[in-house]
C-alpha cells in the first residue's frame, strides 16, 4: 500500500554563526556561562536601545551563500517579527522576510549511489531568542519558569530547502552534506547537541504520480541526524495511515519524541501566529556590492565535493571512501595530514573510517579530540608494513595508542610485540602445532585444504599473534607437504 | 528680568564672567520651580541633589580656569522618554512607573560630557501619543500662558519647562509634531531636526522611522546652542547620519534678503482659525520686508499625509511597545494565572487609552490581510509626501507655514474625540513623514496665547532654518514676552 504514496520533504535548518559578538551588539556569543550574564540594553532589548549590525555576520551569511551556490542580494534588508514569548525580550525577532541575503542555491546529495540535487530556496540572519528553564518536567507541569538571555541575539542564518527530498534517507543526506559544507567554511561549528544547528521539517505525502502537494506537517525538536530520519520516516507512515484510514491530515506543528519514537501535536494552523512583519525602521538597507562578494569569494575554502573529486581524480579513493572521508572536514584534514607521513591512501581511509571512528564513536569524542595524531597513525602503518608487527598486532597497538596516547613504537617495544620472522623459531613452533593436531593433518592429506587455516591459527595462538603470517603459511605447506 | 527668566546665552555670558556660579543658579531655578511647579506641573521627576553636585562640579572646572563648553552649567531638563542611568524614566506610563535604567541615551552622555546640569525629567504624553500632554498616566501639565489651556504635546512638559522657566533648555522628542506643536503653544523655539542627525539611542521608541531628538528653548541663539551639543554621528544608532556637523552659531545672521520663500497653499486651507492666520500672514510679509522672496507654492500631497501618519506611527509603535509585558522590567499584574493572562493584564491596566488605542490600530494595519491595504499604502504616500519636499526644495530655501491651525485649546475640549486631537497635528506630521527639520518660532499673540510660525528646510538644512528664525527673531520681540504665571 505505502508504494503508492510519495512523501514531499523541505527543511528549515537554523545554524548559529561563530562571530565572536552578538550580531546587533557587543556581547559575546559563547555558550555557557552563568545565566544572564552575556547580556547588554541592547541584547535584552530594554527601553530605548538600538541594534547595530555586526558586519562579520553578514560576512558569514555570504560565505555561507556562496558555498551552497546562492545567488547573494545586492540589495537586502531587516524586518520585524511579531510575536509574543518571554524569551524574546523585544517581543519582536529581527530578521529578514522578503529580500533574504541569499537565494536560489542547491547541494547535491548521494543516496545508494544515486546522485541528486537539492535545492536551497533561501538563506536569512536573524536573531536567536534567550532559553527558558521550566520548574517541571514540561511547560505544563511547571510551576515556575527562569529566562536566561545569554543567546539572545546570537547570529543565525535560516537556510530553507526547496520541497526537493522523498525519503528520509534524503532529508539525513541532506542534512548531513548541508552540515558538511557549513563546517567547510567555519562559519558555524555545527554542533547539533549544543543547538548551534537546528532543524525543522516540513513534510507532506501524496499519491505517487501526482503534482500537487498533499497538506504539510512541520516536525520541530530533532537534535540528531538519527532523530531526523527517525521522525521522518515515521510521519511519512502516520500521514499514509492516516490517508489510507479515510483520515484527514490537519496542518500543524509537531514535535519529536526521541525516546517514544513518536512525533505529538504541538499547535494546529489555527491558533498559528501572524506575525505581522514589516521592515525593521531601525536598521538600514543592507547593500553588498560585488567586491564585498568578490572579497569573501577569496576566502573560501576547498568544499567537499570539490575535496571529494580530488581524492578521487587524484589519490584514487573509491567515491565512498572518498565521500565518508570528506562528509567531516576535521576527518578529511585527519586524512590529508596523514597522507603527508604515509602514502597508501586506501589503507589510510580504512583505518580511519573503521578504527579510529569505531573507537572515537565509542567514547563519544571528535576527530579533533582524538589522541592519535596523524603522524602517530602514519607511524604505526609504517612499522606494520616494515613487517616489524602484523596487522593484526597493528590493532591492538592501535588500541593501546588511542587509550595511553604512547607512540606505536614505544607500545611495540614495551609489549614485546615485534613480529617473529625468524624462520628457525616459527619453524619450531609449526612443527610442534603439526605434531599436536594429527586430526587435522590427515584432513589435510584427504584434500581438506581449509583445515590449514585452523593449522596457522594454531600457530598465531602460540606466538601470540606475533608470528609472521606468510611466513607461517610458508613453512606450514612444505612441512605439510613433506608428511 | 529674574536670573532664570533669562536665555541659556545670557546665562553662558553670567557665568563666564563669574557674575553668578552655577550653584547659585542652579538653586535659584530649583526654588522657582518650587514656587511655579504647583501651577505649571512640568516635571515628573526632580533631581535637585544631582543638579547641585553637576553644577558645583561645574563651578570647580571654571574656578581651575579648566576650558568648559557652551552649555556646561546651565540648568536644563529632558522630557522623561530619555534614557537616564539611576535616574526613573517613565514615559508617563504607568507600565514604567518604577523602571530605572541602567544606561544614559547618547544625548544625555553627549550633554554630561560637556558639563550637564540636570534638574529632572518632564512630563509627557504617554508614550509621546497625543497633543495635549493630557494622556500622561500622572498629571496634566499646565499652559503657563493660560493655566486652563493645554500646554500641547507630547512634548508639553517640556515646553512649559522652558515657557515658564523652569529650566534654561529642555530637550524633547518630535514623532508627529510633538516639538513644535507645544513650542507654539508655549510660545518657546522647538525645533525637528532633520532625521538621523541627532541619535535616538536612549530615546523610548515611539515611531522609530519618524522620531527626532530636539531643543525647545528660549531662543533662537539657544536653540542653535543645544542642537551643536546633541547633533552627530553615533555608531550606536545605524539610522543616524554619517556627516560633519556643521557650525549652527555661524547661521545666526540677521539677513535673509534674497533668501527664496515658498509658502505651500495647503497650509491655509479650512480649518485654520482667521486669527493664527493673520498672525502668520503678517510674519510672512515681515519675511518679505526683510528682503526675502516668497512665493505661494503648492505640497499636492499634503491631505493624505495625516492619514499615511495614522497608519505607520501606530504601526511602528504596536511593535516598539511589544516589549511591555511585564516579564524583565516595570510594571506587572500578579494575580494573573498564567503567562498570556499575565501579559495581557498587564499592558492592559499599564498602559491608558490612547496608548492601547495605538497600539491596536498599529496591529490591525500590520495583520496579515490588510497590510497591503493599510501599511503598504502608507508607505507609498509617504513618498510621495517626500517627492513632495524634494521639488519644493528645488526652488526654494525654505517653506513657512503655521505650526498649528490655532492656539492651544482647553483641557477636555479634544480629549473625548481621538480625530479632532489628531488633528491639531495637520501642520507638523508631514515634516516627519519627510524626514526633513523644521523650526517652530514665536511669531505673535491671539488673545494672549502665543502662535507659532513653522519653517522648514531641505535635509541637514538646519543652518538655513537658524538663519531665516534668526533674522525673523532680531525685527520682532515676541521670544521676549514671559507668561505671568499665577494670573489667569
Amino acid at each position: 500500500m505505502a508504494a503508492e504514496y510519495e512523501a514531499v520533504i523541505g527543511l528549515e535548518v537554523h545554524v548559529e554563526l561563530k562571530t565572536k559578538s552578538k550580531i546587533f551588539c557587543g556581547c559575546t556569543t559563547e555558550f555557557g556561562g552563568e545565566p544572564n550574564t552575556h547580556v547588554c540594553p541592547v541584547c535584552l532589548g530594554l527601553p530605548g536601545v538600538l541594534p547595530v549590525l555586526n558586519k562579520k555576520v553578514v560576512d558569514y551569511a555570504i560565505k555561507a551563500g556562496l558555498a551552497l551556490n546562492c545567488q547573494i542580494a545586492s540589495f537586502s534588508k531587516f524586518d520585524r517579527k511579531n510575536y509574543y514569548y518571554p524569551d524574546l525580550p523585544k517581543n519582536f525577532q529581527t530578521s529578514q522576510y522578503d529580500l533574504p541575503i541569499a537565494e536560489h542555491g542547491f547541494l547535491d546529495i548521494e543516496v545508494d549511489g544515486v546522485e541528486k540535487r537539492i535545492g536551497i530556496t533561501r538563506i536569512h540572519m536573524e536573531e536567536d531568542a534567550g532559553k527558558l528553564m521550566h520548574s517541571g518536567e514540561t511547560i505544563v507541569s511547571s510551576t515556575s519558569s527562569l529566562v536566561d538571555y545569554n543567546r539572545t541575539g546570537v547570529p543565525l542564518i535560516e537556510i530553507v530547502s526547496e520541497p526537493d527530498m522523498r525519503s528520509a534517507e534524503e532529508a539525513r543526506a541532506y542534512l548531513e552534506k548541508l552540515k558538511a559544507i557549513i563546517e567547510y567554511t567555519e562559519v558555524s561549528d555545527c554542533k547539533m547537541e549544543e543547538g548551534s544547528l537546528r532543524c525543522d521539517a516540513n513534510i507532506s505525502v501524496r499519491p505517487k504520480g501526482t503534482e500537487k502537494f498533499g497538506t504539510k506537517v512541520e516536525i520541530k525538536n530533532m537534535n540528531s541526524f538519527r532523530a531526523l530520519q527517525r521522525a521522518v520516516e515515521y510521519e511519512i507512515e502516520r500521514q499514509i495511515d492516516l490517508n489510507e484510514d479515510g483520515g484527514k491530515v490537519i496542518q500543524e506543528t509537531r514535535s519529536w519524541d526521541d525516546t517514544k519514537g513518536v512525533t505529538v501535536s504541538m499547535r494546529s494552523k489555527e491558533e498559528a501566529n501572524d506575525y505581522r512583519y514589516f521592515p525593521e525602521p531601525d536598521l538600514v538597507p543592507l547593500v553588498i556590492d560585488k567586491e564585498w562578494v568578490d572579497s569573501i569569494k577569496e576566502t573560501m575554502p576547498e568544499l567537499p565535493d570539490a575535496r571529494k573529486k580530488r581524492l578521487v581524480e587524484e589519490i584514487g579513493l573509491s567515491s565512498y571512501d572518498a565521500s565518508v572521508i570528506t562528509s567531516s572536514k576535521d576527518l578529511a584534514e585527519f586524512f590529508d595530514r596523514t597522507m603527508e607521513h604515509y602514502q597508501d591512501a586506501k589503507i589510510v581511509a580504512n583505518w580511519l573510517m573503521g578504527e579510529l571512528l569505531r573507537l572515537l564513536n565509542a567514547k563519544g569524542q571528535t576527530i579533533k579530540e582524538s589522541p592519535i595524531t596523524p603522524q602517530a597513525l602514519a607511524e604505526l602503518l609504517i612499522l606494520q608494513d616494515k613487517g616489524t608487527i602484523s596487522g593484526k598486532i597493528a590493532k591492538q597497538v592501535f588500541e593501546e595508542m588511542f587509550n595511553t596516547g604512547q607512540s606505536a613504537e614505544n607500545i611495540v617495544k614495551e609489549k614485546g610485540l615485534v613480529q617473529i620472522s625468524d624462520e628457525g623459531a616459527i619453524g619450531a613452533i609449526v612443527e610442534k602445532v603439526i605434531a599436536n593436531n594429527p586430526q587435522s593433518v590427515e584432513d589435510f592429506k584427504n584434500g581438506k585444504k581449509q583445515a590449514i587455516g585452523f593449522l596457522v591459527g594454531q600457530v598465531m595462538k602460540e606466538t601470540k599473534g606475533k608470528a609472521n603470517p606468510a611466513l607461517v603459511n610458508k613453512l606450514l605447506n612444505e612441512k605439510l607437504q613433506n608428511i | 528680568m529674574e536670573l532664570y527668566e533669562q536665555t541659556a546665552h545670557e546665562l553662558r555670558d553670567l557665568l563666564i564672567k563669574k557674575e553668578i556660579s552655577s550653584q547659585e543658579l542652579t538653586e535659584a531655578f530649583c526654588e522657582h520651580i518650587a514656587q511655579v511647579e504647583g501651577y505649571v506641573q512640568a516635571y515628573v521627576t526632580t533631581t535637585r541633589e544631582q543638579a547641585l553636585k553637576a553644577a558645583q562640579d561645574f563651578d570647580q572646572k571654571l574656578a581651575k580656569g579648566e576650558e568648559t563648553a557652551p552649555l556646561a552649567g546651565i540648568p536644563m531638563a529632558l522630557k522623561d522618554n530619555m534614557s537616564t542611568k539611576d535616574i526613573r524614566t517613565t514615559c508617563s506610563s504607568k507600565i514604567l512607573e518604577n523602571y530605572i535604567p541602567p544606561y544614559d541615551a547618547t544625548v544625555v552622555k553627549k550633554l554630561q560630557a560637556t558639563g550637564m546640569v540636570m534638574l529632572g525629567k518632564l512630563n509627557m504624553d504617554e508614550f509621546a501619543m497625543g497633543s495635549s500632554t493630557e494622556n500622561s498616566r500622572f498629571f496634566q501639565t499646565k499652559n503657563p500662558w493660560d493655566l486652563e489651556r493645554v500646554p500641547g504635546g507630547s512634548s508639553g512638559g517640556a515646553a512649559a519647562a522652558v515657557a515658564a522657566s523652569e529650566a534654561a533648555y529642555t530637550l524633547g522628542s518630535d514623532t508627529g509634531g510633538s516639538i513644535r506643536q507645544p513650542a507654539a503653544y508655549c510660545g518657546v523655539v522647538g525645533l525637528k531636526p532633520t532625521y538621523g542627525l541627532v541619535s535616538r539611542f536612549g530615546l523610548l521608541a515611539f515611531a522609530s522611522s519618524l522620531d527626532q531628538i530636539g531643543p525647545l528653548t528660549k531662543d533662537v541663539t539657544d536653540c542653535a546652542l543645544v542642537l551643536q551639543q546633541i547633533a552627530g554621528h553615533d555608531p550606536l544608532d545605524s539610522t543616524s547620519a554619517n556627516l560633519p556637523v556643521p557650525n549652527y552659531q555661524e547661521a545666526l545672521v540677521p539677513d535673509v534678503k534674497g533668501l527664496k520663500v515658498g509658502v505651500p497653499k495647503e497650509y491655509f486651507a479650512a480649518g485654520l482659525d482667521p486669527e493664527v492666520e493673520k498672525i502668520v500672514q503678517q510674519s510672512i510679509r515681515q519675511f518679505e520686508d526683510l528682503g526675502a522672496i516668497i512665493e505661494e507654492t503648492s505640497l499636492p500631497h499634503t491631505e493624505y499625509a495625516l492619514p499615511a501618519y495614522y497608519v505607520i506611527a501606530p504601526a511602528e509603535c504596536s511593535s516598539n511597545l511589544a516589549r511591555y509585558d511585564g516579564v524583565r522590567y516595570g510594571y506587572r499584574d500578579t494575580d494573573a494565572q498564567d503567562i498570556v493572562s499575565m501579559f495581557m493584564k498587564t499592558r492592559d491596566e499599564g498602559f491608558g487609552q490612547e496608548v492601547k488605542r495605538r497600539i491596536m490600530i498599529g496591529t490591525y494595519a500590520l495583520s496579515s490581510g490588510y497590510y497591503d491595504a493599510y501599511y503598504l499604502k502608507a508607505l507609498k504616500v509617504r513618498t510621495l509626501i517626500k517627492q513632495d519636499f524634494d521639488q519644493a526644495f528645488a526652488k526654494y530655501d525654505i517653506l513657512l507655514t503655521p505650526t498649528t491651525t490655532s492656539p492651544a485649546f482647553k483641557f477636555g475640549e479634544k480629549s473625548a474625540d481621538p480625530v479632532s486631537m489628531y488633528l491639531s497635528d495637520i501642520c507638523t506630521v508631514t515634516i516627519n513623514l519627510a524626514g526633513v527639520p523644521a523650526i517652530s518660532i514665536p511669531c505673535g499673540f491671539s488673545n494672549g496665547l502665543p502662535v507659532g510660525l513653522q519653517i522648514i528646510a531641505k535635509p541637514f538644512g538646519e543652518s538655513t532654518l537658524f538663519r531665516a528664525a534668526y533674522a525673523f527673531e532680531k525685527a520682532t520681540n515676541y521670544h521676549e514676552q514671559r507668561p505671568q504665571l499665577g494670573v489667569k
